[in-house]
């Protein structure tokens, strides 16, 4: 598994609070038993009509395709579990496209955001003027490239570096390479064994 | 930091180690899966060649993608079906228990566990769905997972987990004639927003949680999530062990008492510590309706729409605004003017024996408006059989309502049953998101089962209260 310490790339600022895992990538796209066309489907019905004609958004944008960090505001990502919604992001796809690799944000909603995290995908918090600021460098000067600093916990752009915030458990997991966790909780199958045989539904309550 | 909680005890009885990250590795009692989040899960098992570390502790069912108004196979929709065989071929090479059409058992996996006693106080439950959180009502702990985190619970049983902190919310006092759980809850979220309980478990206590059945108390813990926390819970008591005996999967016996001396162990200490507390009085609250794209966008009914030009809040203000647009509402409208193209009872929110009583009795002797369609959906074949037992459907169908078969339905709309162009809904469903109901430009209203009815009658948004 790859340490994750350092994102860098151009951003695409998806302005609103609360945007939900719905708007990230309609149920019925949830309809494959497999993740690898999920790329095909983020922010869908924001982007385009029925016919298939495109509506304005910034996924769409000719100046934010090959971006690789998302610039969020409140709540990104709340409501439906589905994990679908960030391999969407991962994945998304035409050919200048090497997917979304960090998501900065005012806030999260708490089961993306650990998702993400089992991505590899850093999901960090910004004040909500910073986050507003960078939008404003991304929307000027879409070329600008942003540095995800995982050591610093900083965001560099434009000559400017903002503070951003990580629960110190992801941060780790990420920088660590450990942040797909089958491997570490395997490793305490004993302690697993041991603590069930103490859990009195898993004996029947004898 | 809390101490002294139902969610500390839980949480401390399952923590297996601390792990490299900081993180708690924590033991899953239960773990619930479905159709939509289980295949990859499984797929990535195959792809490690990793088995299933604890398959008895697994129950799966379908319940996203069924249609409702047949259970012929294949399904119509190809893609339904491919969905199904591979569960059931999951099921089967992977050795869990697995709830089909066939056993009688299949429903709404937050219906079905409860109603099979499978889901008991004290447990921690995890499921790839954010309305995990349904179970805490009988004292456990339980939170929706990404199917990443479903394959980890499938090959060590065990979850890496951050602590929560625990906010108590008190509701006291006797509840208005005509407000139900749901009520209680869209309140709740609507004061303390979508994002309020962000990093909480939250803990219902007070009178109208004590004197709430466990029907109503899944509906409230049912959208713990829609207020931004992973898990919500209700204390074990009395009502809840009488809900459990019995049941298929509950404890019998000499191990009954044990089983509850246990389980009353983990409710919360008396001077248990919290990290926040709110309070609400129970008559401050009356019938709620969602009017916006966030379950936190809510009137009772009756009352005007609200001022955008009064949010101080830019973020929130844009919410609104959104809302707005989507909705094709005006500031100051009051929702009684709404008609309604679609009528929804259904859910793992309000899919409940209970709520079908609560529907069938405002639908006796009234008939469903010309120009509503109006359906049921039973939570489970098994709520479906008790319905039907006590005559539910015939009240229903006599109505005008139609009567199906068990599934999500159009609480996403995943299967068949979708909204048209900018059909609006009067839904009993927990979410009312742009595009939740199966088109983009859908407008959904949230509300209790009885208003559900009433709007269906009406064919326009009513006040149960004072239904002619």
């Amino acid at each position: 598994m790859s340490k994750v310490t350092s994102v860098t790339g151009s951003a695409v600022p998806v302005r609103g609070d609360d945007i939900d895992t719905d708007r990230i990538i309609p149920a019925r796209y949830l309809k494959e038993i497999t993740f690898s066309r999920m790329g095909d489907y983020p922010f869908f019905d924001e982007r385009f009509n029925a016919d298939g004609s495109k509506k304005p958004h910034p996924f769409n944008e000719e100046r934010f395709q090959g971006a690789t960090i998302l610039l969020g505001n409140v709540n990104f990502g709340c409501g439906s579990s589905r994990e679908h919604a960030p391999q969407a992001l991962a994945r998304w796809d035409n050919p200048k496209q090497p997917g979304i690799k960090a998501v900065v944000a005012e806030s999260f909603a708490e089961i993306f955001a650990g998702n993400c995290v089992m991505l590899g995908i850093p999901a960090v918090t910004a004040s909500k003027d910073e986050v507003a600021a960078l939008m404003a460098l991304a929307e000027q000067d879409p070329k600008t490239s942003f540095t995800l600093d995982l050591q610093s916990m900083t965001l560099t752009a434009g000559g400017k570096s903002v503070k951003v915030a990580l629960p110190d458990s992801r941060r780790k997991a990420l920088m660590e390479g450990t942040w797909d966790s089958t491997g570490l909780l395997q490793a305490n199958a004993d302690k697993v064994a041991a603590l069930a045989k103490g859990l009195a539904y898993v004996s029947g309550y004898k | 930091m809390a101490k002294g909680t139902l969610y500390n005890k839980v949480w401390d009885a399952h923590a297996v180690a601390q792990l490299p990250t900081g993180q708690t590795q924590l033991f899953i009692g239960l773990h619930l899966i479905h159709e939509v989040t289980s295949p990859q899960a499984f797929d990535m098992l195959r792809e490690r060649g990793q088995s299933v570390a604890y398959p008895d502790r697994t129950f799966a069912t379908m319940d996203h993608i069924v249609p409702t108004t047949t259970r012929a196979r294949p399904f119509a929709d190809a893609q339904a079906e491919q969905m199904m065989q591979a569960i059931e071929r999951n099921a089967k090479e992977f050795k869990v228990n697995f709830f089909n059409f066939e056993t009688g058992r299949q429903g709404v996996v937050h219906i079905i566990g409860p109603e099979l006693g499978l889901t008991q106080p004290g447990m921690t439950i995890a499921c790839g769905d954010s309305h995990t959180s349904t179970h805490g009502a009988f004292g456990s702990l339980a939170f929706g997972i990404g199917t990443s985190q479903v394959r980890d619970v499938l090959a060590t049983q065990c979850l890496a987990m951050d602590p929560m902190k625990v906010r108590r919310i008190e509701v006291e006092g006797p509840l208005n004639p005509g407000v139900t759980p749901k009520d209680v809850i869209l309140y709740i979220i609507n004061r303390l927003g979508v994002k309020g309980g962000i990093g909480y478990a939250y803990e219902y206590a007070g009178s109208v949680f004590d004197s709430m059945t466990m029907e109503g108390r899944m509906t409230v813990c049912n959208m713990s999530i829609e207020g931004g926390a992973r898990a919500g819970y209700v204390n074990p008591d009395q009502t809840t062990f009488a809900y459990l005996k019995g049941r298929e999967h509950s404890p019998a016996g000499p191990a009954w008492d044990k089983a509850v001396q246990v389980w009353s162990s983990f409710a919360s200490d008396k001077g248990a510590v919290y990290d926040d507390v709110v309070r609400f009085r129970a008559a401050d609250i009356e019938p709620m309706v969602t009017w916006g794209v966030t379950p936190a966008q809510s009137v009772a009914v009756g009352q005007p729409l609200p001022d955008p030009a009064a949010v101080a809040d830019a973020g929130e203000r844009g919410s609104i605004e959104t809302a707005y647009r989507h909705m094709k509402l005006k500031p100051g409208q009051t929702l009684g003017e709404v008609k309604v193209d679609v009528a929804f009872i259904g859910s793992c929110t309000n899919g409940r024996i209970e709520d079908l009583r609560a529907a069938a009795a405002v639908a006796k002797g009234r008939r469903v408006d010309s120009r509503v369609k109006a359906f049921v959906v039973p939570g489970s074949m098994q709520v479906k059989v008790q319905a039907e037992k006590e005559g539910l459907h015939e009240v229903f169908k006599a109505a005008g309502f139609e009567w199906r078969e068990a599934g999500c339905s159009m609480c996403l709309a995943m299967n068949p049953d979708q909204l048209v162009g900018d059909q609006i809904s009067a839904s009993s469903s927990n979410r009312n998101f742009i595009g939740r109901q199966g088109s983009s430009t859908g407008r959904t209203l949230l509300m209790s089962p009885a208003m559900v009815a009433a709007a269906a009658i009406s064919g326009h948004v009513a006040d149960v209260r004072t239904l002619a």
